[in-house]
This record gives C-alpha cells, structure tokens and sequence, in this order.
C-alpha cells in the first residue's frame, strides 16, 4: 500500500475510517458483509425489480404531470417541455460524475473490489445521461435560441464533462487487468474531479469575455406543476440510474468471478 | 539525485535529436498551415493567431509525450529509478522538468516568429512567449499524469489524447485569452496571473498523481 503513503490519502483515509467507523458503531447491521461480491451479487438481484418498478411508476406520474397538468409556457410555448428531461438528464451527468469518482476513489484506497466495479458501472450511465442532456438541450435550443449549439458556458462544460467520460471509460476498456483498470480509472477520475471546478470557471470567464451578454436558460418563471414535474422526474432519473447500476454491477461480477464457485451455484438456483 | 536525473534525460535527448526536432517542426508546420487554409486577410489571421498558436502548442506537447516515460519503461531503467529511496515527488518532477525543456522550451522560443507570420505586434509577441512559457510548463504537468496512466497499453497515443485534452482545456483558455487581450490592446495581466496559479496548482498535485499512476502501472 505504498501509494497511500502522501499526506494528503493520509488525512483522507483516516477522516473517512472515522467516519465509517462511526456510521457502523450506531446501527445494527454489517455494511462489511455486502463488500463482498458473494454477497451483494443476490441482494442486487432482489434490489433490481423494486427499482425498476419505482422507475416505472414515477416515469409515467412525472411525464403525465409534465406533458397534461403543467401549463403552456407564455414565452416559448409548448417546446419547453423539454426540459423535464433535458434538465434532470443534466443534473444526473454531474452527480454521477461524483459519485463515480468517489466510489473510485473508495475502492482505491480500501482496496475494495466492489467499489471500484460500482465506479465503472456508473460511468455507462453518467455518459449516457450527459449525452442525452446535450442532445435535448440542443433540440431545445433550436425553438428557444434559433440555433442548434451556442458556445454558451454551461452546455460547453457538459460537453467537456461528456469527453471526461469517454476518457474514464476508454481507459479502463483499454486496460486488460482489472485491478491496473480500476486503479487507473480512479486516479483518472479523481484527477477529473479535481479539474471539473476549474475547468467550469474558465470556460465561464471565456464566455463572457468573448460572448457579451450570454443567453440565461433560466428566464421564465416555473410553475409549481413544471417543478414537481421535473422533481418527480428526477428522482425517477435516480431509480433508473440505481436498478442499472446494479444490473451492471451483476454483470461485472459475473465476468470477473466466473471461477468463483458461489457464481456457479448461483446460477443453479 | 534530482539534478542527475535531469541530465541524464537530457543528455539521452541530445543524442535522439531527431525525435526532439519532430516535434518542434509538427509545432511549425501545424502554426503555418492555417494561414494557407483560412487566406491571407491580415484582420482575420490576427484574430485567430493565439488560439493557433495555443492549439498547435497543445497537440505539440500531447505528441511528445509517449516519450516522457515511454524509453525509460521499455528498457527497465524506469523500475529502477522507482526503486531508488528517493522520493517519488521529485523523480516525477525532474523527468517532467527535463521533458519540458526538451520538448516545451524551443516551442516557447519559436513562438513570437511564428508571431510575426500572423502580423502581430511586438508587445503581442512578448505575451504569446510570456504565456507560453507559464503555460507550457502545467501542459507538462497534466500530460505526465496520462501519459503514466497509459504507459505499456496497446493504443496508448491515441488514448493519451482523449484523457490529455479535456484537462488541458483552462490552460488554453487562460493562455488564448492573454494572447488575445493584447492583441485587442487589454491587459494580459488577469490571464496571466490565472496561468500563474493553474502552474503552482498543478506543480503541487500534478506529480503526486503521476507517482501514484506510476506504481499501478509499472507494479
């Protein structure tokens, strides 16, 4: 553990021990016991149809309250629509973001297989979720601003949070040992995350230097029905993300366990 | 140690000539293509010199940097030094210390002539070599955290693109945005003070994370 020995993981792995430590001294039940792919395999398997029926469920409420309940806008008319999945399809790229490289990061210092495969499976859906944000905002863009792309600050960040992605995934697809994979993945995602803010900042500076007055998205007022629409769609957004991140996860195990005797027996039942 | 290190790599460098001039001349030859590409309107080109400029340095440094660690890992020296009691931190900092003289510096040099192609002033000309060099130095930094995560993979350059370029993103903004706020007669001070804290931001973090790369991909 030799790459743990810089100051900085120091202070970091101690603060999250504590902090584990703590979290696990006042509840009843062994977070360590679901660490391990043998045994969080079958829990995933019956966490899966739970999560996926949410997601069905709040997907139908929330577009039936967005496309029947939520009222036309007066400025841009029906098309705004859009934004009730253009804008939780955003949200979810960065957060995922995140959570990506925190799980990364988890599995890299703990040496914890599970993270570390939880942090690849969410990579998929983090992309695809900032994909789907930048081609609805440009769908979006055509009715509102007249054109399909504006260099505007927050649809290029999106696009650069997009090749962040594209650079996680193609590295650790390029990688054949998982264990270099999953290491290099979160040194790469950390590095990235520590980037993003810097990143937002400048190109928010380069647009206003070299824009003038740039587009506001956010110009008209929400009604309470267009909020909890989008809320509601949110949080189906997370569902979503949840029962495929598992779905995934399974499948992760069973690629890289497929020796493991449980996997065989797992399959007989 | 440190100081060995360095000379070490530049003497290896003197003796590849070649490779080291290859770079500076893509640098070149890339800057002196849009000319031909976009037409000769003096307006035009002056305007779009410094993202140019600033573009070609950044695919110029991400080229040169299969080499960085590249020789060293094939012929086993790069275990070696690893294994040296050394600390990590300053191995990593003087290899990429020496890659940004070989590689960055004579781009900082050629720079302000390149300058005078695209009909800039000479005030402009000091702030492309002034920015270039503060620059250059942090696309070093963030190049040897790629280039560590892909030594050894089968399509490593290609690879080391897709990781490289979105990281280096501020610096060309920052670096872009000094060159063109002299060009439109403001000052350049505000990008440069920026460049100036991407460069120790990067000094402070950069190697660490190449170290740490280092070890999950010779180990």
């Amino acid at each position: 553990m030799r790459y743990l020995s810089c100051p900085f993981f120091s202070i970091l792995r101690v603060s999250v021990t504590l902090w584990l430590i703590h979290a696990m001294s006042n509840r009843r039940f062994n977070w360590y016991k679901y660490a391990a792919p043998a045994n969080f395999y079958p829990l995933a398997g019956k966490m899966i149809p739970w999560f996926t029926s949410i997601t069905i469920i709040l997907f139908a409420v929330g577009l039936y309250v967005g496309l029947f309940v939520a009222p036309t806008d007066f400025q841009q008319g029906e098309a705004y629509r859009i934004i009730f999945i253009h804008v939780p399809a955003a949200w979810m790229g960065m957060f995922l973001y995140v959570l990506m490289a925190i799980y990364a990061g988890i599995g890299w210092a703990f040496n914890a297989r599970l993270a570390s495969m939880m942090a690849t499976a969410i990579s998929t859906t983090g992309a695809i979720f900032t994909f789907i944000s930048l081609v609805t905002g440009s769908l979006w863009g055509r009715p509102a601003w007249g054109v399909w792309w504006v260099w505007d600050a927050r649809m290029t960040s999106t696009l650069i949070l997009f090749f962040l992605y594209v650079g996680f995934i193609s590295l650790q697809a390029s990688i054949d040992d998982p264990r270099r994979a999953d290491r290099a993945g979160a040194v790469l995602a950390l590095v990235g995350l520590i980037n993003v803010p810097i990143i937002y900042f400048s190109v928010q500076w380069w647009n206003t230097l070299h824009q003038g007055a740039t587009i506001t998205a956010k110009s008209f007022k929400m009604a309470p029905s267009m909020l909890a629409a989008m809320l509601i769609l949110l949080a189906a957004c997370w569902m979503y993300s949840i029962a495929v991140v598992l779905a995934r996860v399974r499948y992760i195990i069973q690629e890289r366990e497929r020796e493991a005797p449980w996997l065989a027996a797992e399959a007989v039942t | 140690m440190f100081g060995w290190l360095v000379r070490r790599d530049l003497i290896l460098a003197w003796r590849r000539r070649a490779d080291v001039l290859a770079t500076f001349f893509f640098f070149v030859l890339v800057v002196s293509l849009f000319p031909l590409g976009i037409g000769p309107e003096r307006e035009l080109l002056r305007s779009i010199a410094p993202g140019v400029v600033w573009v070609a340095a950044l695919l110029a440094s991400m080229l040169s940097l299969g080499r960085l660690f590249g020789n060293d890992y094939q012929d086993g020296s790069l275990e070696q030094i690893m294994l040296t009691p050394q600390p990590h931190y300053l191995l990593v900092l003087a290899k990429i210390l020496s890659h940004w003289v070989i590689s960055e510096v004579p781009l900082v040099i050629v720079a302000p002539l390149l300058g005078v192609q695209f009909g800039l002033s000479q005030n402009t000309l000091g702030v492309i070599a002034f920015s270039l060099l503060l620059g250059t130095p942090v696309l070093s930094l963030i190049g040897a955290i790629g280039a560590a995560l892909t030594l050894g993979l089968r399509a490593a350059n290609v690879l080391v693109a897709l990781l490289v370029l979105p990281l280096y993103i501020p610096v060309l903004i920052f670096g872009a945005g000094a060159v063109s706020a002299s060009v439109e007669g403001l000052s350049p001070q505000p990008y440069l003070l920026l460049l100036g804290a991407t460069l120790v931001l990067s000094l402070v973090f950069a190697p660490w994370a190449t170290s740490a790369a280092l070890r999950i991909s010779v180990e």
